[in-house]
């Protein structure tokens, strides 16, 4: 298939988070390096608050599937009650690296590597909050880029201008360029 | 350019290019997006069209129906219930023979209530003298819709075109995409003719007038004959956009590692890449599969099923719609070009959504040849149901 990269990852955010749009943010800057990418929703009957999954595809070929994403390398959980709400080694097997938005290390085990970084800190100190809600997704998807390697802060960054714009644009660079240096292990 | 856009928002970058001068809108999931970004278009001046907002998708269709018959690129969108509430005015366009352009973002027909995929609605409207292509990815969906003008308006063809795209897999999925300009679409799209008719104000005409018996079958045999002229068409139409953007798929069918192939598979859709996957990885075992994609449903390509699949073994059919009491549609129609010179297996998946891997066509595929080589007087008439947690297959 002429590709020697190849990998998928899941998002698994609650509606309103952002999840979906942190997937396109993603696939946009992996494109800007000359990859090929797919951000894909998984849809069903969402509304706020309600467990929502995307999924990312990355690698230096094209992707020809579309089918959804059933063993990511690397899962990123947008908020930390997640975790109690779902058993996550039945969506995201056990070889996979996570992220968790939380601010201290989370109290899970049993997987490849585990790291995390307070988005819903990040969020609200640089003013993003919609409707009450700490909206997570430049910063998650700053430190999903890093830690998953997907594409570079530079990339990230010129990405989440396409899809903001004017004060609120620049809000949501500086969290990501401060996710980007925040996300631990 | 490159970008990296949804399926639906692609459609109306391509609507844009095609500087269509009338849209009309109707929402519904998940077609929605497209009207709505046609709409902020319009709004922000980029796209200079009349934008309708209407009641319902029958006066959808009549309102772009009215200003086809006007002389207008006209453009509109829809999905599932939506398309069967069409129904009456498909066949008013089709019978009109006006050049009406429809994004069809496929999505199972309730109940259940069900918003994902499957070519149920798409499939319903096949004998109604519409062009109906089917995109694998975004890109595609693009350019199919750009090319169904140029197909739809040119003065041999003069018929609507549908281009389906399944709901969600690629109308919410964000791909890479390449857009061409907006001085190179100008060059290959010229404005539309005023064919067959236009009405202006002030002018008598009438259309949809009452015909003689001979007279109506007659309009239906010139349908007929344009239908079969689009063929020649939609493959040349491929070949100068092909020269013009530099990608070409190869007319009514993609031929995906057919040439010395003894098993063809059929299919079509978004699900046609997750074929070609698998096929990739069956012929690393050895296994001399292919995949014919079919990108027209209508005008159905009979003459290269009968090229491919006739000096094959046999052949695996792939529907994500089903005619009930009857079989797998692209099954059935395959196989009433075929008439029995090849074995057929027709396969349903998919329905309502349910998510079909690489992994699980590699796996029935290679059953299908098993079953072949096991017995190479096997006759398929059942149609299996490849049901998620057990059943048939």
């Amino acid at each position: 298939m002429g590709r020697s990269m190849y990998r998928e990852f899941l998002i698994l955010s609650r509606g309103g988070q952002g999840g979906v749009t942190a997937s396109r943010i993603l696939a946009t800057a992996a494109a800007y390096e000359g990859k090929w990418a797919q951000a894909i929703p998984e849809f069903g009957a969402e509304r706020r608050g309600a467990i929502v999954k995307s999924y990312l595809r990355v690698s230096n070929g094209v992707i020809k599937r579309h089918s959804k994403v059933y063993n990511a390398d690397g899962a990123s959980i947008f908020s930390s009650k997640i975790l109690e709400l779902i058993d996550i080694g039945e969506v995201v097997p056990r070889n996979a690296v996570l992220l968790i938005n939380s601010p201290s290390k989370p109290g899970i085990e049993g997987y490849r590597d585990i790291y995390y970084v307070d988005a819903t800190r990040i969020a609200l100190d640089h003013g993003l909050v919609i409707a009450g809600w700490p909206v997570v997704n430049t910063a998650m998807a700053s430190a999903m880029a890093r830690v998953f390697e997907i594409a570079s802060l530079e990339s990230v960054l010129k990405a989440i201008k396409e899809f903001f714009h004017g004060e609120l644009a620049e809000k949501n660079i500086s969290a990501a360029q401060e996710a980007w240096n925040k996300v631990y292990r | 350019m490159r970008k990296v856009l949804i399926g639906n928002v692609a459609i109306a970058e391509a609507v844009k290019l095609a500087r269509v001068e009338v849209i009309s809108a109707y929402p519904i999931t998940p077609q929605t997006i497209i009207v709505e970004k046609l709409a902020e278009m319009v709004d922000s001046g980029e796209l200079n069209a009349k934008y309708i907002r209407v009641d319902s998708e029958h006066s959808a269709l009549a309102a772009v129906y009215g200003a086809s018959a006007g002389g207008s690129r006209v453009f509109t969108a829809t999905s599932s219930h939506g398309l069967l509430y069409m129904y009456e005015m498909l066949w008013w366009i089709a019978n009109s023979r006006l050049p009406v352009v429809m994004s069809v973002v496929t999505r199972s027909l309730g109940p259940p209530w069900n918003i994902h995929t499957d070519h149920q609605d798409a499939l319903t409207i096949r004998d109604a003298g519409w062009i109906i292509g089917f995109a694998e990815n975004v890109q595609e969906v693009f350019d199919m819709t750009l090319q169904a003008y140029k197909i739809s308006e040119d003065k041999r063809v003069l018929l609507p075109s549908i281009i389906a795209l399944d709901g969600f897999i690629l109308s919410h999925t964000a791909e890479p995409l390449e857009i061409p300009s907006q001085s190179e679409v100008d060059g290959w799209l010229p404005p539309r003719e005023p064919l067959p008719f236009v009405m202006k104000p002030g002018e008598s005409f009438a259309v949809g007038n009452l015909g003689p018996d001979e007279v109506t079958m007659e309009l239906r045999w010139y349908i007929w004959r344009a239908m079969e002229r689009a063929k020649k068409i939609i493959e040349d139409v491929d070949k100068e956009y092909g020269e013009l953007t530099g990608r070409e798929y190869g007319g009514l069918t993609e031929k995906y590692r057919v040439d010395d192939a003894d098993y063809i598979v059929l299919g079509m859709g978004s699900w046609s890449g997750d074929m070609k996957e698998a096929i990739d990885v069956l012929r690393d075992e050895g296994y001399k599969v292919g995949l014919l994609r079919i990108r027209y449903v209508r005008p159905f390509p009979m003459e290269d099923i009968l090229k491919y699949c006739v000096p094959a073994k046999a052949v695996l059919v792939y529907d994500r719609a089903v005619s009930m009491g009857y079989g797998g549609i692209l099954a059935g129609e395959a196989s009433s070009i075929l008439r029995g010179k090849t074995p057929l297996k027709s396969v349903v998946a998919g329905l309502g959504g349910v998510d079909m891997r690489s992994e699980e066509f590699v796996d029935s595929i290679k059953r299908f040849i098993e079953e072949y080589e096991m017995d190479k007087d096997v006759e398929w008439l059942n149609t299996y149901w490849l049901l998620k947690g057990g059943g048939e297959g």
